[in-house]
């Protein structure tokens, strides 16, 4: 390791390096600190496949425009509202500036992804997907001096007064510390620490899967919370889908998710139904069912479809459970035969003029007399073979973080931390209070990024 | 076909298929997002488009230490592999694959021994030039079975293959549209234009294509050199040695030099390039059949800057024992891959075009 860096970056993912390259190209010495190996570098964001990305004409892959109105009048539906609308502003508005300056850092694009063509006038897809982008960050970030150390994880920030005066980590089992003149917090969320989410949430909390790096636990933001470092949001929140429940505790990424739930009936371990399979189109629907598997007991579901539907979602990573009857595939889910038989008849026999079916629309083709009911999409189930998936949650991210300014300060009583500026996940509670919108999380990463950043390296030079 | 390789890649498959992030690197990727279920023919058609870039190892986020184990390169390599032999004519030579190297180094000792041999004992047959150490009747009487034998095998390999992936009547238009992308090496782009992560983990290079550009030109220069000494001797009953300004001359001393250059270059990016992302089993062979091509072209070039001198003697049957071997072995050994390569083209452009 050479001389004391200027400024310390925590944390390897998208924000983290957004904000180390900018520093460096600012002249700035940085270090990278980042808990995981480098097999695993990149946290959440070697997993995400694009960012939203606002555009006055066809930019990139980008077709058409995306004004900065309609960008913040979506994230507003999403939010209900509860969003910072100064930030979300700045973070809309230097989007278009992003994508350029991705590309020079080595960033590839591609056309929206087959199957996700609703995103291709919103969303700039990586080409490779989230892990390629972190690489080609590495690359660049390396050429330009930075240094990165892997399996280092920073354990605590030692205060003098309102500014940083140590950072504490430990690597290969032993401690170590550093006195930079500037600190960037790039270090996410905390989901990955299932204690902290069982706190929260309760034991139902237990049964979760965590859908990214097993990384974030939120030490570092645990650290700055007790020592009075200004907090947005509250521990209970967090961005929960439903997939796959045969999917790995950790990691298991995009190809976990489920998308037939509007084509099936979901059952719970007692072969109940409990919602409205069919509000509205999946995209709009799916960050409600992580809470709402989360609410049944043992925080499990149980998708159902037949075979008239197999094709009409994505493909996703482990094959359906397959059967000849009913019967059948409640024993092969371990799910009460009776029951089911009970619910699919119930749920048949409400079902009714099926002719306007249309997959990718709103049709209208819904259950009468059944609660709840399937306002949509509602076809019996009824020929064989028929298929089935379990389903839990799955967290993708925490919403409890640091507040920060425009300058992506953090502050401590009503004062700037006089060098100490927050990026990414774990700040992102400062703009969204709830919801989230498809492609932010990562436009946030490098919008405040890039801003921590600048704002390091002019206070470090 | 080994069925575990089949199973292993339809696996990773799926689970490109649940992701499909690296859509834009390669023909591979359209290609399977266009199924839901994949057959042992589309794995092995998959397989067999794929051009080894490695920019789907690099970008995945599901490689090892990952359980999901991803290593899309190497699944698909083992599998084509194994669909060369299967699809090999005659079976009994299927085996020669995994032994190539052996075989090549094997068929060059005793093809230069044969023909030093022939030389030795038949030399001064009248002729000039090359024709004085070997007579010209004689080395048709060896190179044309030992050309057209092969060609004939790999038309069966190529039948077996069209009817194991489903392939329907040929069209022309798919036979071209195949032509121009392997005619650029579009799929070893990567997409974006940058090439093909190969010799240096993630980073994105060119060299590999542009090497293997130089190969494959320059194979096809030396090539048609040999074709046009073969029209201008029969045709025009012009007979070797050619001047430097003559046809063959003029083909084959670039076409020489680009395939000495291409498969130099590719040697080495192959010593550098992580050997697990390919077929561990073949690796040997492959790399003695680069060598042997270059054995090809350098000997050929050394030969004709030998023209005249004593050297000849020994240069000639050397020279001749490469591309002898070369010729033979081509059914068995890497150069198989242009001609798969070529068929899952075409195939592809099938697909796509009846979609
Ligand atoms: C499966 C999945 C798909 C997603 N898809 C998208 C998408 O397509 N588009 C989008 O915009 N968003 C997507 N998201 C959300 C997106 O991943 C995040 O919003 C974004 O990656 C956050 O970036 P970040 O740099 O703040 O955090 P991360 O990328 O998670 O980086 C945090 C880093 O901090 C490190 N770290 C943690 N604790 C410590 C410590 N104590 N010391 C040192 N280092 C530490 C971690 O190892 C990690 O490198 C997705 C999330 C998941 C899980
Ligand atoms: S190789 Fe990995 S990143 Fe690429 S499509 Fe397959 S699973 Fe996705
Ligand atoms: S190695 Fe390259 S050509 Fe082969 S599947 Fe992967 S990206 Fe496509």
């Amino acid at each position: 390791m050479t001389a004391e860096p200027d400024i310390v970056v925590i944390g390897g993912g998208n924000a983290a390096l957004c904000a180390a390259m900018t520093a460096a190209e600012a002249g700035a010495r940085v270090r990278i600190l980042e808990a995981a190996p480098k097999p695993y570098r990149g946290g959440n964001s070697r997993h995400t496949r694009n960012f939203r990305c606002m555009h006055a004409g066809p930019l990139g892959p980008l077709i058409e425009s995306y004004s900065e109105e309609e960008y913040l009048a979506d994230l507003i539906k999403v939010t209900g509202g509860k969003t910072d609308e100064a930030l979300a502003r700045l973070a809309i508005r230097s989007s278009e500036e992003c994508l350029p300056w991705m590309e020079e850092r080595g960033v590839r694009f591609q056309p929206s992804l087959s199957g996700t063509l609703s995103l291709a006038r919103t969303n700039a897809f990586f080409l490779g997907g989230g892990k390629s982008l972190v690489s080609a960050y590495y690359r660049t970030a390396e050429r330009l001096g930075v240094e990165v150390e892997y399996e280092a994880s920073v354990t605590h920030l030692e205060f003098d007064e309102d500014r940083v005066a140590q950072v504490e980590y430990s690597k290969d089992g032993t401690h170590h510390h550093v006195a930079p003149k500037a600190v960037v917090v790039a270090s996410g969320g905390f989901q990955a620490d299932l204690e902290w989410l069982t706190r929260a949430w309760g034991p139902a909390a237990q049964n979760f899967l965590i859908r990214g790096t097993p990384y974030n636990r939120g030490v570092v933001l645990a650290d700055l919370l007790k020592q009075g470092i200004e907090q947005v949001g509250d521990p209970t929140q967090c961005h929960a889908v439903a997939i796959d429940g045969r999917a790995p505790k950790y990691d298991g990424g995009i190809v976990t998710r489920l998308d037939c739930v509007p084509f099936s009936i979901v059952v719970n371990k007692n072969a109940e139904r409990f919602y409205d399979e069919g509000e509205d189109v999946w995209p709009k629907r799916y960050a409600i069912w992580g809470r709402l598997i989360a609410d049944q007991p043992d925080q499990v579901g149980y998708v159902i479809i037949d075979a008239k539907s197999i094709d009409l979602f994505m493909p996703s990573v482990f094959p359906p459970i397959k059967a000849d009857s009913l019967e059948e595939l409640a024993e092969k889910m371990d799910l009460p035969a009776e029951n089911l038989r009970a619910t699919v008849d119930t749920f048949n026999a409400a079902c009714g003029d099926t002719s306007n079916f249309h997959p990718t629309e709103l049709d209208g083709v819904s259950t009468s007399g059944l609660t709840p009911p399937k306002t949509n999409w509602a076809r019996p189930i009824s020929e064989p073979p028929f298929y089935g998936y379990s389903l839990r949650p799955g967290v993708t991210f925490t919403y409890l973080g640091l507040k920060v300014d425009e300058t992506a300060q953090c502050s401590i009583g009503n004062r700037p931390v006089a060098n100490l500026w927050a990026a990414g996940e774990t700040m992102a509670g400062s703009i969204l209070g709830q919801g989230y919108l498809a492609g932010f999380g990562m436009t946030i990463g490098t919008v405040f990024g890039r801003i921590a950043g600048r704002e390091a390296a002019a206070h470090a030079n | 076909m080994q069925t575990d390789l089949i199973q292993e890649a339809r696996r990773q498959a799926e689970i490109c298929n649940a992701c499909r992030y690296c859509e834009g690197y390669c023909s591979v990727f359209p290609s399977l997002h266009r199924q839901r279920a994949f057959s042992d023919g589309d794995i092995t058609q998959l397989a067999n488009l794929c051009h080894n870039c490695r920019g789907c190892y690099y970008a995945c986020q599901y490689t090892a230490p990952h359980e999901f184990d991803l290593n899309v390169p190497k699944a698909l390599a083992e599998v084509r592999q194994e669909s060369w032999k299967q699809f090999a004519w005659p079976q009994g030579a299927a085996q020669l694959f995994d032994r190539s190297g052996v075989a090549i180094a094997v068929g060059l000792v005793v093809a230069f021994a044969a023909l030093l041999t022939f030389t030795r004992s038949f030399a001064s047959g009248g002729g000039d030039g090359f024709y004085a150490y070997m007579s010209h009747s004689l080395m048709v009487a060896i190179f044309a079975p030992a050309f057209l034998l092969p060609l004939a095998a790999l038309a069966i390999s190529m039948r077996n293959y069209w009817q194991a992936v489903g392939g329907g009547a040929l069209k022309i238009s798919d036979l071209w549209a195949a032509c121009k992308s392997a005619g650029r090496m579009k799929n070893l782009e990567g997409g974006h234009g940058d090439g093909c992560n190969f010799e240096d983990e993630d980073r994105f290079s060119k060299a590999r294509k542009h090497f293997h550009q130089a190969t494959l030109y320059g194979f096809l220069l030396c090539f048609a050199s040999t074709s046009s000494g073969t029209v201008l001797h029969y045709g025009f009953g012009l007979e070797a040695p050619y001047g430097l300004f003559s046809l063959p001359k003029l083909l084959g001393i670039p076409g020489g030099l680009l395939l000495c250059a291409g498969t130099a270059g590719l040697a080495r990016l192959k010593l550098k390039a992580d050997r697990s992302l390919g077929a561990t089993n073949a690796w040997g062979g492959e790399m003695a059949f680069v060598l042997l091509l270059f054995a090809v072209s350098a000997s050929g070039l050394i030969l004709y800057a030998a023209t005249g001198t004593g050297l000849v003697g020994v240069l000639l049957p050397f020279h001749l024992a490469t591309v002898l071997t070369f010729f033979l072995l081509t059914p068995y050994s890497k150069m198989a891959h242009g001609f798969y390569r070529m068929a899952a083209l075409t195939k592809d452009a099938a697909t796509k075009r009846s979609r």
